[in-house]
């Protein structure tokens, strides 16, 4: 897989070719991601689809946990590309490092098998910790969750040892702080109860602390990092924009986990601190987007003042991906969040394919998108480019990719709001009302259009894979040519 | 810090102490506020039911009540009303039954990834129906369809009936599968249902299955 990765030519750094492995298996499981979701998207049209055989429960479990493990390899695989930059030395401990790699993947292998052939249990502890825990998102069973934890925490201890042997950057130290929030979090995840408000209480700890708090923060390292390295943006106003990144996510994120607390069972004093804090939740997420544009057009400047000819870009496709990140995360983890966040609204369109339209926008616009940047940046930096042109494949990959997934909101967000009026506000939720809500002609045409639009988000894919296959050899022939 | 002639706006030790205040001061107000809720959310004692002290989560032995959702004009939504004592599997059950009844009923869900196609409390899947007050729901009530589907009297004995056959019922084209659900685990998943529809959830689902309810003549009567 991914022979133009394979090359591996970094300078001596180990670090990076493990980036690779990471950046290998993230790209593999992104396809799971997508294939699972056509199957999970014909199912709403042709119910009878593999039913029985491969039940949307299952197709739906394999699509939201191969999204998020294929994210934690990106995001394990970035941080082991800009270590050695970040530090100025070398990962203190390479071995361990891949042996953990090969750990995790042996891990998740078995446990997607299990998910695959195995699929559901008995109602008893067992099932738990052999096959499936059945929390959404969490389904992870006991004992991988318990193997995680030991990879994250090895792999967590290698990044701070580094840190703390090489030089100390901001960039940096936001990482490692930021990480140990993020390794620790899994843990509130890893009881059962009998109390389902409980549970949920806890849950929201791990998915909501993770996407809308040390996440987001993560992916503003990584753009600080990305836009030293593609445009040579100031490291001090880089920094200097993360420390304010930071202070705005972690400031409207960790209260704005409120807006989960509205129907659990929770006290309703969550309504007003749910609503307020995760209204200002797009505040940072502007911010953002206006720190990318604005730094890309001041070196930019910078660089025409000074007579240099041509871009300031190093990394076209990296930089298309980055700045579809700026926009794509405020619009939907910013704008498609803020929908139905407040509770007078979320009352109605909580549980419907409202929320669905947001958790599509909002992962592909703050996380797939930057990740895959940073795959291209191990790209450049496998081969050597000075100068990573985009290709005509590059560009289908994105424009589809984008387009596709925008696609595939609207089409959820018009499902939703069917929902919202028809099973909601005037039927007033229950079984008869869904089905009525599920059976009309434009739930069922917004499905329709979901599903194309996936279709096309999965030929993005086939681009995606066909460039980041050749990208590298084709630039390094052309450079040297 | 260190050039004097700086603006503070532009000072990045500035940012960095206002961002670590920032979150310590989110942190522990989220902490704070976590030792309340849990005090809220624990389930209640079989004692809170029968002196008629309102829990937001019950104990497990709400099986043994009527449940019903109206509602309440002083909160402006509709909320969990424990009745009187109701049989249920036609016997009351004790606090050890019922407490193991619903431990292995939440397991199951668990087990059976019920929340990758259902909603529990509004989160899950959005593939089939929201099942936070499924056991109030009128197509479960006598004379609803569900219930004279499985031809059986009472809600909890057609939702079991239901769980162990699911595709033996069909309603629509889309059907749930059998997941070789047993009559215990069906009876555990019952009870579980039952306890999570005692939930006060804050009104959530609003005006819940108003236009069933309409048709039945207003209640949600067993």
């Amino acid at each position: 897989m991914l022979t133009s990765i394979k090359t591996n030519e970094f300078a001596g750094s180990e670090s990076k070719k493990l980036a690779m492995m990471y950046f290998r298996v993230a790209i593999v499981l992104f396809g799971a991601q997508l294939l699972m979701g056509l199957i999970a998207a014909i199912q709403f049209l042709a119910p009878g689809f593999l039913f029985e055989v491969f039940d949307f429960s299952v197709a739906r479990m394999v699509h939201i946990n191969a999204l998020v493990v294929w994210m934690l390899y990106a995001m394990i695989g970035s941080v082991y590309y800009m270590l050695p930059d970040e530090t100025g030395i070398e990962t203190v401990n390479i071995g361990v490092g891949k042996l953990a790699f090969w750990v995790l993947t042996a891990a998740v292998t078995v446990v997607v098998l299990v998910y695959i052939f195995i699929q559901v249990g008995s109602g008893t502890e067992a099932t738990i910790w052999l096959i499936n825990e059945g929390r959404e998102y969490l389904e992870a069973p006991r004992w991988a969750d318990i193997g995680i934890v030991v990879v994250v925490l090895t792999f967590y201890w290698n990044v701070f040892a580094t840190y703390m042997k090489g030089q100390k950057t901001g960039i940096m130290t936001v990482m490692v702080a930021n990480l140990m929030a993020l390794a620790g979090l899994y843990l509130a995840g890893m009881f059962f109860t009998d109390n389902i408000s409980m549970d949920q209480y806890w849950w929201w700890w791990v998915i909501h602390l993770w996407v809308e708090a040390t996440w987001e923060v993560f992916v503003g390292t990584l753009a600080a990092y990305a836009l030293i390295k593609i445009i040579d943006a100031k490291r001090e106003i880089v920094e200097m924009w993360l420390w304010i990144e930071v202070l705005m996510l972690f400031g409207s994120g960790i209260l704005g986990l409120g807006h989960h607390y509205f129907w659990i069972g929770t006290p309703e004093y969550w309504w007003e601190i749910g609503a307020l804090f995760s209204a200002l939740e797009p505040v940072p997420l502007v911010a953002m987007f206006v720190h990318v544009l604005y730094d890309w057009g001041k070196e930019q400047g910078i660089a025409k003042a000074e007579g240099k000819p041509g871009s300031v870009m190093k990394n076209g496709p990296a930089m298309a991906w980055i700045v579809t990140n700026a926009f794509g995360n405020f619009l939907g983890a910013g704008i498609w969040g803020f929908f139905h966040t407040l509770p007078q609204v979320n009352i109605y369109t909580h549980g419907t394919q409202f929320t669905a339209a947001h958790g599509h926008l909002a992962f592909f616009g703050a996380y797939a998108t930057i990740l895959i940047g940073m795959m291209y940046m191990g790209i450049q930096g496998a081969y050597g480019i000075e100068r990573l042109k985009a290709t005509f494949r590059s560009k289908m990959a994105i424009f589809l990719i984008t387009f596709g997934v925008v696609g595939m909101t609207v089409a959820l967000t018009i499902a939703g709001y069917e929902q919202v009026l028809v099973e909601r506000a005037d039927l007033g939720g229950g079984w008869e009302a869904f089905f009525t809500a599920q059976n009309l002609p434009w739930y069922i045409q917004a499905q329709v259009w979901r599903t194309i639009m996936g279709v096309v988000t999965f030929v993005g894919f086939i681009y995606l894979v066909w460039d980041l296959l050749t990208i590298g050899k084709q630039a390094k022939a052309a450079q040297s040519a | 810090m260190a050039n004097e002639n700086r603006s503070v706006w532009t000072s990045i030790s500035f940012w960095r102490r206002s961002a670590a205040w920032v979150t310590g001061f989110a942190v522990i107000l989220l902490i704070w506020l976590t030792f309340d809720t849990l005090g809220q959310i624990s389930m209640g004692t079989d004692a809170d039911l029968k002196n008629k002290v309102t829990k937001r989560v019950p104990a497990p032995t709400v099986i043994n009540y009527h449940i019903d959702y109206k509602y309440n004009a002083k909160r402006g939504h509709e909320v969990p009303v424990i009745g009187d004592k109701q049989p249920f599997f036609g016997k009351e059950w004790s606090e050890e039954e019922a407490a193991k009844l619903l431990h292995l009923g939440k397991l199951t869900s668990q087990a059976k990834n019920c929340m990758d196609c259902h909603t529990l409390l509004g989160n899950g899947a959005y593939y089939a129906p929201d099942l936070t007050k499924a056991w109030l729901d009128p197509a479960w009530q006598n004379g609803g369809p569900l219930q004279g589907m499985t031809g059986k009297n009472t809600v909890e004995e057609a939702m079991a009936e239901f769980l162990q056959h699911p595709s033996q019922y069909p309603t629509h084209a889309r059907m749930m599968p059998n997941l070789g659900i047993t009559a215990e685990e069906a009876k555990g998943l019952v009870a579980f249902l039952k306890h999570m529809s005692s939930i006060d959830t804050n009104g959530f689902p609003r005006n819940f299955s108003q236009a069933a309810k309409r048709e039945q003549g207003g209640t949600y009567a067993h």
